[in-house]
């Protein structure tokens, strides 16, 4: 009996020595702090950090391979705690939050049953999702399943819907989803993000160049959340304002409801919404990231450098805008009229953006009061030159010295004077772009009594928005088409009149335009004592070949030659953006350019090199426009009230109204919520009083 | 030639899991990822080599001698349990990529049933050293066959169409027995 003890017991004892010394022995000294940090951390053990388990995480936290705010479940807090725990100072901590980039749901998959699966995965493995779509969400709910933290249930069309109070943005949705479709996000990572092919993309958001997401913030519209809308937009474009405003709307041209009856009115809706905050009078707050230090000038206080500004300060950089201007906007301020863009409108927009923190200096110039050396030597690590198109292309034709005769943008440009542009009763315009309308119509609310519009191609040809057009009709501004100035007449130094050519459209150029050709010995004399030119505008790069020495490499057409990937000149660190890089263009170009500019910036800054934009989509998606859309009957358009034209006429007052709430609401109801692919139809009842009524009409015609 | 065949039958005719039905702890918790039942199966290969030797020698020049051959479970019971502490202790310090690949498997395996069968059968088939070491080696990897194939089997079911009643641990169990049933099919092979 007592062997066994005896055996037992030595050979525990001889284990438990050996242990012991082993202990000793092999001790390896584990870092104390680990065990803190991991009362710190939650312990759900989700993974969302990528280690295996929290304790792994504490450990790498401990030892400096794992930022603070690594872990998605504590969030800010526990990031705060562990960093000041391990005296890391200041957390760069972001909200991440998931959400799905299909639109369609059960209406894009409708055609396809999953006959038993009950998971997307397995659809997947055998039918590889629905075919028509290569995007849209299988519907079945596998990241209802993967969520850990319940914050994912299935909406009734058939899309997951995310709670955002309980999600942390672990991504343990993304890595359960086979489509792809559900993304983790971060603000910074919506203004860093540009359009890709593999995206779901209604046929209005592959249009506009600024990518917002326009069914989104009308489908906020339509549920009445004016904030979400307008933050909507605002990631994208932080000039709802303006853009409400003068936009001409590319994307409407690509509104799959035009094949139904009209486009949506997409900018009514913008500006709407735009306005319902400034008649609220409070800002909505706007999301900035914490300091990262960098410096970056931006030359020019234009859309383009308001919008580098905007989203360079968001992206957590210093910024100052150096403006030559007493005041900032630039071609908004002082190229749009009063009557389009009212300037008290303008301001509060700006101040908008200055309100985040950023700085600004006006009226100097770059190369004369300030240049690169000094901005070098004041710690801006970059600078972006953004300073638009100001140089006006000239007429070099008999008499262009007389008085009487003025340049588009100097002539708009003196509303912001001392005093009004002299216009006398009977006015010339020359040229067929928005400078010239502005220029026309303006005329004529100084009091001119005949106003005309000289062109030497045909109304088809204008390169004006096409509203600008009809508002100039509208005015009974005179057009003369297919006419080329030839010589201005004058008496005593003064101008009396224009002597001007027919022209015939002869052959296409390479751009797709045709050709103007003079019909010889077709002069005619126009009477007039005022002539306006706005026959075009190139950059001003004084700067450029001055004593600052920059000499940068210029394009044929005036404008700063930089790499069109990223915006980045011959010198690293100087950058370009807006209308001194394509030459004029919408000011919705101007601002898609400013935030391209800040991403570019933003990596340059921060790591050193530009990565691509992976898959970037520059045409429209094959596919996405169809031939009819089955289901949808036609509703009118809204049209904005503008003011009678005996109101327009001595005064500035803004043309357009903006639409009020219901009729937003209504509007906003006519979009199809479109997906690449993919639309809302209407709702069955409206789709059998729509067939009713196509019956009645055909048996009233029999 | 008689290794080799000892080899062949601990793998697939006398499959440790399927045709002796030991180690179903771990066959059931970690076999939900192809990855995480790869790290059990060489943590167990390692383990179960190791275990069998000690226990071995203690049996042959401790127990027999001493005549205690009735006490070998609780022996060997205390010998896996302290080896395991041992192992793991050890490859902290020297081996970190090892320590960090098994990670938390070394600790479960403590109690896995599968090592303490390898052991004890070790001792009922009267093996000598050389075939005992082939067997144990065999016997850990036919487990690590064993649960591989059941994972795999089991991310497919995770996501296929399984009645209510059935999910999770039923339906696996019905899987594993019929895992079990086509491993019968090995037996034609060695006699």
């Amino acid at each position: 009996m007592l062997t066994p003890i005896l055996v037992m017991s030595g050979i525990g004892t001889i284990a438990a020595i050996g242990l012991g010394i082993a202990g000793k022995i092999f001790y390896v000294d584990e870092d104390p702090r680990i065990k803190h940090v991991l009362d710190l951390l939650p312990g759900a053990n989700c993974g969302g950090c990528g280690f295996a388990g929290c304790s792994a995480c504490a450990e790498a936290l401990v030892e400096g391979s794992a930022p603070a705010s690594i872990c998605v479940v504590g969030g800010a807090e526990t990031a705060g705690e562990i960093a000041g725990y391990l005296g890391l100072g200041d957390v760069n901590i972001e909200p991440q939050m998931a959400t799905p980039d299909c639109k369609g749901g059960s209406r894009a998959i409708k055609k396809y049953t999953y006959s038993g699966f009950d998971d997307c995965r397995a659809a997947m493995q055998y039918y590889r999702g629905p075919i028509e779509c290569d995007h849209g969400c299988i519907g079945l709910g596998t990241c209802v399943k993967a969520c850990k933290f319940g914050a994912i249930e299935m909406g009734h069309e058939g899309l997951p819907v995310f709670d955002p109070d309980r999600c942390v943005g672990c991504g343990e949705c993304v890595r359960a989803c086979p489509k792809g479709i559900i993304s983790v996000i971060s603000e910074k990572t919506k203004i860093l993000h540009w359009n890709q092919y593999t995206e779901c993309l209604a046929p209005c958001r592959q249009k506009c160049p600024a990518q917002i997401n326009i069914p989104k913030y009308i489908k906020f519209i339509r549920e009445g959340k004016y904030t979400e809308a307008l933050l909507t937009i605002k990631e994208r474009n932080p000039l709802p304002l303006v853009c409400g405003r003068v936009c001409p709307e590319p994307c409407a041209l690509a509104c799959r409801r035009s094949i139904e009856d009209e486009p949506v009115a997409i900018n009514y809706l913008k500006r709407f919404v735009a306005d319902w905050e400034m008649e609220q009078g409070t800002r909505l707050p706007i999301p900035i990231s914490p300091s990262t230090g960098y410096r970056v000038a931006i030359v020019g206080g234009g859309p383009a450098g308001l919008t580098a500004a905007y989203f360079l300060r968001r992206l957590g950089h210093e910024v100052e805008i150096f403006e030559l201007k007493p005041k900032l906007g630039g071609m908004l301020r002082y190229g749009i009229p009063e009557y389009r863009l009212p300037k008290k409108i303008l301001d509060w927009e700006i101040q908008g953006i200055l309100d985040l923190g950023v700085k600004v200096t006006t009226t100097v110039e770059f190369g004369k009061d300030f240049t690169l050396e000094l901005l070098k030597a004041e710690g801006f690590q970059s600078v972006i030159l953004a300073v638009g198109a100001w140089s006006e292309h000239q007429l070099k034709i008999e008499g262009d010295h007389l008085e009487g005769v003025y340049s588009g943008i100097n002539f708009l440009e003196q509303f912001h004077g001392d005093s009004l542009p002299p216009v006398g009763k009977r006015v010339v315009v020359i040229g067929g772009g928005n400078t010239a309308m502005d220029a026309a119509r303006s005329s004529l609310r100084l009091g001119s009594e005949k106003v005309t519009i000289v062109y030497r191609r045909s109304r088809d040809e204008m390169p004006a928005n096409p509203a600008e057009i009809v508002a100039a009709e509208e005015e009974n501004i005179e057009f003369a088409f297919l006419s080329a100035p030839n010589r201005i007449l004058g008496d005593s130094g003064k101008v009396t009149s224009l002597e001007v050519l027919a022209m015939k459209l002869g052959e296409s150029d390479k751009d797709g335009r045709r050709r103007p050709v003079v019909i010889e010995g077709s002069e005619r004399i126009i009477e007039c004592d005022t002539i306006i030119q706005a026959i075009g505008q190139f950059p001003d790069l004084k700067f450029n070949h001055g004593p600052m020495k920059l000499e940068l490499p210029e394009t044929r057409w005036h404008t700063i030659d930089a790499e069109e990937t990223t915006l980045q000149t011959d010198i690293p660190d100087i950058f370009t953006a807006g209308d001194c890089f394509t030459g004029p263009g919408l000011a919705v170009e101007a601002i898609a350019a400013g935030r391209y500019v800040a991403r570019s910036v933003h990596y340059h800054m921060t790591e050193g090199e530009i990565p691509p934009i992976y898959d970037q989509q520059k045409d429209f998606i094959y596919g996405s426009l169809h031939e009819s859309i089955l289901g949808v009957h036609s509703t009118p358009k809204i049209h904005e009230s503008v003011i009678c034209l005996e109101d327009r006429l001595g005064t500035f007052l803004e043309v357009e109204g903006t639409i009020n709430e219901q009729d937003a609401l209504n509007e906003s109801k006519r979009c199809l919520d479109c997906g690449v692919y993919c639309y809302s139809e209407d709702p069955p009842e409206l789709q059998q009083v729509s067939q009713v009524g196509i019956a009645e009409i055909k048996v009233s015609q029999n | 030639m008689d290794l080799i065949l000892l080899a062949i039958s601990a793998i697939f005719v006398n499959n440790i899991l399927l045709a002796q039905y030991l180690g179903n702890c771990p066959f059931m918790g970690v076999s939900k990822k192809l990855s995480t039942s790869l790290g059990m199966g060489v943590a167990v290969i390692f383990v179960a080599t190791l275990a069998s030797i000690f226990t071995w020698l203690v049996y042959y020049y401790i127990l027999v001698p001493l005549e205690l051959k009735y006490i070998q479970t609780l022996i060997f019971i205390l010998i896996i349990a302290s080896l395991v502490q041992f192992v793991e202790i050890f490859l902290k310090r020297f081996s970190k990529g090892l320590y960090n690949a098994l990670g938390i498997y070394l600790p479960l395996i403590t109690t896995n049933c599968a090592v303490m069968g390898i052991a004890l059968l070790n001792i009922k088939h009267e093996f000598g050293f050389w075939e005992m070491v082939v067997f144990s080696i065999s016997s850990a990897a036919g487990f690590t066959l064993a649960i591989l194939l059941f994972a795999s089997i089991r991310e497919r079911l995770f996501i296929s169409h399984v009645p209510q009643f059935m999910r999770g641990s039923a339906i696996a169990l019905v899987t594993a027995g019929i895992m079990s049933l086509s491993f019968m099919g090995f037996c034609g092979m060695v006699n």
